[in-house]
């Protein structure tokens, strides 16, 4: 009798709490875009993890104070920790898919995004890879909700030999000379192998990829392999440990630091301040350049950290490269949320509306400089099949305090490397049975 | 006809043996708790991270060199006792897979504790030794590693004497015979295995700071047991000799064979090359070059 009376209350409370809840969800809903976040703030890639997710939510924050969110509808998130393990990202992402209103996964994380792309895509919500990620994602027609803004591995690389064939004097110095390329034991570390010995072939110049097995904290042997090959420059694509090991030891075996370029995961303070002096000189890659002076960045100062929300405990790290890569992939999200609405009413969107915004996400340089963000970086430009964007990027240089702008933006070769891209992500959509986009395709969002 | 750089075999020959000492510096914490305890301490990577933050991040906040020192080797002669108090005294008599997978569990305790007490930043860390290379006879031969290489051999000095002109020393050689025998005769083993894990600490401290100056503060610093386990099932688990003839053993092969047979492989062996060293001995002598045959009676 007791049991049939609490199953009877259980049941009558459960009836309640949904019938609560369906309105209080729906009402949310209305006028709320939900950012997941699958942050990391322990372990071993922490402090790469509090930056990005911190300048990400200071920028979200932004727009919430100053703005009262994007047109009306306020932007809400939650965290969960991966610790930069695939497992615990998607753990997350099946912790967080029920929420209402989501607006795009961006995990930061190459191991996380692979594992969601079929989950997404089935989903229809955008998955952004900023700055890394699958290079085929870029194609547009056969990845409808992938996004590697900014960047993929290939271009990086293009840019990487733009810049230093911009320092010796043209693309036609380059033949004769020689670069290495150093990079990580990991599929992250051989996936611009081809693109390297595609790029020395068309320009002239001898390659030697050299690997560093994860995690990269011995280097001594590769280093020494180097010495004795003489080049002209060292390519550094590395990860973590492996970069303040890689400056130490090449300080150890006399090559010169301000010969060795990084890519994009070896250019943040954290992998430079514990390689100390050796570092001095070190040149690498970004696609937004560090330093706290541009408009965005005093506003989030003025009315976030003034207010007392700002996301980073060490203020110190405001305007490093990690938090200024948060504040840019705020402003990627946010503005292709209000593209979006332009299409669709200023309302709560869908997933696949979200996705029409972001292949509408053009910014000109005076589009970025209206957002406050005048050479923090340079311009975007994604199309229904380019979810890249033909983003510039810029060079800095490590003086041992800060890193200092050493170039102009410089335009990777996306013409020589569009046909490399295709052919992946044709034998990808041949091998899954998926059907190419078209346009029409792309124009049509559900909702 | 093959010509072949002498010099160049030289200097990766000569790189390889100084990084062989720095595995060894981790892998003397790893016996000196094995050899009177019978446990291998899986969390002597994290003891050795725990060790450079806390020495890194109470330099970063004011405090000189000699007092942070000081004060870190306090802290890590506490919590080597805590853990042996606290965790492994209750297991006595406990098999040594029991013990290891305490010690497996202690390592994620400790790195947690670690970045909640410190942070999750990188750090720099500077000892004051030049890092930069000197050549003798077109041989680049790093300051740093001669200077890690001798605060090895120092630590190594002081240890043997320790164990052989002490009484402490020669009561910790009596445990490490036979710990019943030990007992039997009057030796309080709590107090003996609480002073070793003080000891482990302090070589973590030693292991932590060349290594922290090495690789940064930076969490990926517990990786370097990985280092040190081909070590010990070369040199023996219980030798202190054994850590330091099995680093200079693995780091030489690993590099030489990183440089010279790499390259038939696409490159990066070495991280897996030092346990195809370890397995080869393994199968030849278990007990490491120099560490005790195991009798046992039926």
């Amino acid at each position: 009798m007791s049991y049939l009376s609490n199953l009877r209350k259980a049941a009558l409370s459960a009836a309640l709490a949904v019938s609560f809840a369906i309105p209080l969800a729906a009402s949310a809903s209305a006028d709320e875009q939900y950012f997941p976040l699958q942050s990391y703030r322990v372990g071993p890639y922490a402090a790469g993890g509090t930056g990005f997710f911190g300048g990400f939510i200071d920028y979200l924050n932004l727009i919430n104070i100053r703005d009262g969110g994007v047109n009306g509808v306020k932007l809400t998130w939650d965290e969960c920790e991966t610790q930069y393990e695939v497992e615990r990202g998607v753990e997350c992402y099946e912790r967080q898919k029920s929420h209402p209103a989501i607006a795009a996964w961006n995990p930061l994380s190459v191991g996380i995004a692979y594992a969601m792309i079929d989950r997404i895509t089935q989903d229809k919500i955008p998955l952004i890879t900023i700055n890394h990620g699958r290079t085929d994602s870029t194609d547009g027609r056969v990845f409808p909700y992938v996004f590697p803004l900014l960047l993929n591995p290939y271009s990086e690389s293009s840019g990487i030999i733009n810049y230093i064939a911009s320092k010796e004097g043209g693309v036609d110095k380059l033949k004769g000379k020689k670069i290495v390329v150093l990079y990580h034991g990991s599929p992250y570390g051989k996936e611009t192998i081809p693109i390297y010995e595609l790029l020395a072939q068309k320009f002239g110049f001898t390659v030697d990829q050299i690997e560093v097995p994860h995690p990269g904290n011995e280097q001594q042997s590769q280093w020494l392999t180097i010495r004795r090959e003489k080049p002209d420059y060292v390519v550094l694509r590395g990860w973590g440990v492996m970069n303040p090991v890689a400056l130490k030891t090449a300080q150890k075996t006399g090559f010169p630091a301000d010969h060795i370029v990084g890519n994009v995961w070896s250019n943040s303070e954290e992998d430079v301040i514990p390689a100390g002096d050796a570092a001095k000189g070190y040149v690498a890659i970004t696609t937004q350049a560090s330093g706290a002076q541009y408009p965005v960045l005093q506003e989030i100062i003025k009315t976030v950290y003034g207010a007392g929300k700002g996301n980073l405990e060490d203020k110190k790290r405001i305007g490093s490269v990690y938090h200024n890569l948060g504040i840019v992939n705020g402003i990627l999200n946010v503005e292709a949320i209000r593209i979006a609405q332009q299409k669709f009413g200023n309302r709560t969107l869908t997933g696949d509306e979200v996705r029409w915004g972001f292949e509408h996400l053009q910014l000109d340089q005076a589009r970025v400089a209206a957002l406050g963000a005048k050479d923090l970086f340079h311009s975007i430009n994604v199309t229904w099949d380019n979810h890249e964007g033909d983003g510039r990027v810029t060079f800095q240089q490590w003086d041992g305090a800060k890193w200092n702008v050493v170039s102009d933006w410089i335009a990777p070769d996306w013409a020589l490397l569009r046909p490399i891209i295709e052919k992946s992500s044709t034998a990808y959509a041949a091998e899954h049975n998926i059907k190419l986009r078209t346009p029409a395709d792309a124009e049509a969002a559900s909702n | 006809m093959f010509d072949f750089d002498y010099s160049f075999f030289l200097e990766v020959l000569v790189g390889g043996l100084l990084s062989g000492v720095m595995y060894s510096l981790v892998a003397i914490g790893f016996v000196l708790i094995y050899k009177t305890s019978g446990v291998l301490n899986f969390a002597q990577g994290a003891m050795l991270l725990f060790a450079a933050l806390t020495f890194v991040s109470l330099v970063e906040r004011g405090v000189p060199f000699p007092l942070a020192f000081i004060a870190t080797f306090v802290v890590m002669a506490v919590l080597g006792m805590a853990i042996e108090r606290v965790v492994l005294r209750p297991l006595v008599n406990k098999p040594p897979i029991t013990l290891f997978m305490a010690t497996l569990g202690l390592s994620y305790v400790i790195e947690g504790a670690a970045q909640l007490v410190w942070g999750t930043q990188v750090h720099g860390l500077d000892l004051g030794v030049d890092d930069t290379p000197f050549e003798v006879s077109g041989i680049l031969i790093s300051k740093f590693d001669l200077f890690a290489a001798a605060i090895a051999a120092t630590m190594v000095a002081f240890l043997t004497a320790f164990f052989r002109y002490t009484r402490i020393g020669l009561a910790f050689r009596a445990v490490a015979d036979d710990q019943f025998a030990a007992f039997a005769v009057g030796l309080r083993l709590p107090r003996i295995w609480a002073i070793v894990w003080t000891a482990a600490g302090a070589v973590a401290l030693v292991a932590g700071l060349l290594w922290g100056a090495r690789l940064g503060v930076q969490f990926s610093l517990s990786l370097v047991v990985l280092k040190a386990l081909p070590v010990l099932v070369l040199g023996g688990f219980d030798s202190i000799l054994g850590a330091i003839v099995g680093g200079l053993l693995i780091g030489a092969s690993e590099k030489l064979a990183e440089v010279y047979i790499g390259p038939f492989f696409g490159g990066g062996i070495e991280s897996w090359f030092a346990y195809v060293v370890a397995l080869v001995f393994l199968l030849i002598r278990p007990a490491g070059l120099f560490g005790q045959k195991l009798v046992e009676r039926a």
